[in-house]
């Protein structure tokens, strides 16, 4: 815990942020009922509720909310565009979209109210990190299908601020706002900050000469070392801030000015924290996939989304006053997650591993077989050309390295298999690190 | 230094490697003069001879093999019982270790040539020079294998 707030401590909405534990679980449950009253007219739940014998009339706490299907995103694209749409269209007001793997993007929608709803919960993160209505922020967000530039845009402007929507990319054209428009406030990908914090320090700018002092970053997984090094660049201060748009958008959660995790905005959002295997819950502290119904959206009200973001949950108090659960940062995707001899592997472990190894690409298939009761690891290996070598114990001593630090990372020990260059599959998007061969129900 | 030119290739363990390796250097008309391969269950590497090894190299990365060239020690000795003893027993009194060796003959020299891979290719070469023992250079190679 951060004993220390890094700036002034503030709250857009402190009625909604700050109810009783015992307000807020009642609010929940007026808010649930009347959410499963609404989707009971979408026919994906109809069916559902039918066919399960579920009955709304029998969904009266919180906590009934596991009584209730989940939603996948498997389950959108089955419903393609627009199947879980739970207003009449002349009522919808906005359409964005997710990104998805297999290339066309999933929709979702919004009412006047919906967006009312949306631009709140992002002024509230943004207030709780450094935002007051005299400043002026920079959004290098992109504008468009993707929720992160309208979402902050409106929580902007209902704080009262001045925007610079600059969009993302054209770096010297940012820096040049910057400079000329002396914004306070930059809101973009992590990965974009980076790259603007040392376009910044190549120009020189990095003197005094910008005003920027508070940074909101979102759309990504980024880590604590990556903050350390923003700011070590940069005299601004960087708040993390979590949403997806099958959930909303931008405005789930996000930071206060104790960088104690994200405060989860549970008037609007029921969350649940599960082992992706089991679908229980998982103890506080402890990862899991977090799961989220939306209490108040209109017009694309999902139940228990299933985000596959991997994340804690913490309850303890907060110094802030925020009587809200908080999240940690998203660690990692349970859908890539494997589970081998009871250890939770993920790509990126693996990833990890092999960029401590001198001599092999990043490029890697892990596969999982079961040959009899014991679960078996390989990991194929693209050598590169200048680690080859006519000696077999050079060889041999590249594959006991992988495999070295593939089980000081991992705890697994893995077969590692050496290909041939450019031999393993090449993905233009999301890339197939996984086959899993069990046959695991 | 009195050493020959030695290619050696990445197997992967599947089938049709090794025959399309085989394949590049046919259609580009390269012979192998003698070739060995090592494997284990999870790949394999080709090493080969072959006189013109700077083109067999470019053929085959051009093809995207994986390939490696590095000197090896070949040594000449009458093809007849206790030829290879012979060098054996040199090397054993230096304590010089062999990684691997492989062989091949001149039919008409009546001669075999072994092909020594040794963890210090200096020191084995000096050893052996010492002994008085004919190694052969690149140079020789190509002479002798025009007069087969």
């Amino acid at each position: 815990m951060n004993a220390e707030p890094v700036t002034e401590n503030r709250l857009f909405n402190p009625e909604a942020e700050t109810l009783a534990p015992d307000a807020l679980r009642a609010l929940q449950a007026e808010r649930l009922r009347a959410v499963v009253a609404r989707v009971a007219q979408v026919p994906f739940y109809r069916e559902i509720f039918a066919r399960e014998k579920i009955d709304p009339a029998d969904i009266r706490t919180s906590d009934d909310v596991r009584r209730l299907p989940f939603t996948t995103k498997a389950d959108l694209r089955e419903n393609y565009p627009l199947g879980f749409l739970a207003v009449p269209r002349d009522r919808v007001v906005r359409y964005h979209g997710s990104s998805g793997t297999t290339g066309k993007p999933t929709f979702v929608a919004y009412t006047r109210n919906d967006v009312q709803v949306w631009s709140e919960l992002c002024a509230r993160f943004l207030v709780a990190g450094g935002l007051q209505p005299h400043h002026t922020c920079q959004i290098a967000f992109g504008y468009g299908l993707f929720t992160g530039g309208f979402g902050l845009h409106y929580g902007i402007e209902r704080v009262g601020a001045a925007i610079i929507p600059a969009a993302g990319g054209q770096t010297q054209r940012q820096l040049m706002l910057m400079q000329d428009l002396k914004p306070e406030v930059l809101i973009c990908t992590p990965s974009y900050a980076l790259h603007l914090a040392e376009a910044i320090r190549e120009a020189g700018l990095n003197d005094g000469r910008l005003a920027l002092r508070y940074a909101h970053f979102g759309g990504e997984p980024w880590t604590e070392d990556m903050r350390a090094a923003i700011e070590k660049d940069l005299p601004i201060l960087c708040f993390n801030n979590y949403g997806l748009s099958e959930v909303i958008g931008p405005g789930v959660s996000g930071e206060c000015a104790w960088r104690n995790g994200m405060h989860i905005q549970e008037d609007h959002f029921i969350v649940e924290c599960l082992d992706p295997a089991t679908l229980e819950p998982v103890a506080d502290g402890e990862p899991g996939e977090l799961v989220f119904t939306a209490l108040t959206k209109e017009a694309f009200p999902l139940l228990r989304y299933r985000t596959r973001d991997m994340a804690r949950l913490y309850r303890e108090p907060c110094p802030c006053g925020r009587t809200t659960v908080r999240m940690s940062r998203v660690t990692g995707r349970s859908d890539d997650m494997l589970v081998i001899r009871g250890v939770n592997v993920y790509p990126s472990q693996i990833e990890e591993a092999l960029l401590r190894v001198d001599g092999v690409a990043p490029h890697y298939l892990i596969e999982v077989s079961r040959p009899g009761a014991l679960d078996r690891v390989s990991v194929s290996v693209e050598m590169r050309p200048e680690t080859f070598s006519d000696r077999m114990i050079g060889m041999q001593q590249l594959r006991q390295r992988i495999a070295h630090e593939i089980h000081a990372i991992t705890g697994l020990h893995a077969e590692v298999n050496l290909v041939g260059p450019k031999t393993l599959e090449r993905f233009a998007g999301k890339a197939v690190r996984v086959k899993d061969h069990r046959a695991l129900s | 230094m009195a050493t020959i030119k030695q290619l050696s290739l990445f197997l992967e363990n599947k089938p049709g490697h090794l025959k399309a390796i085989c394949g590049v250097l046919q259609e580009a008309e390269i012979n192998i003069v003698t070739l060995s391969i090592a494997d284990t269950e999870q790949f394999g590497i080709l090493r080969m001879i072959i006189p013109d090894w700077e083109q067999a190299r470019r053929v085959l990365e051009d093809k995207g093999f994986v390939v490696h060239a590095n000197d090896v020690v070949a040594v000449e000795v009458d093809d007849k019982p206790g030829g290879m003893a012979q060098i054996l027993n040199l090397l054993d009194q230096d304590q010089l270790n062999v990684e691997y060796a492989y062989a091949f003959t001149f039919r008409r020299r009546n001669s075999a040539v072994l092909i020594f891979r040794f963890n210090d290719t200096d020191e084995a070469v000096r050893t052996l020079t010492a002994a008085g023992r004919p190694l052969l250079a690149q140079a020789d190679l190509l002479q002798a294998l025009e007069r087969e």
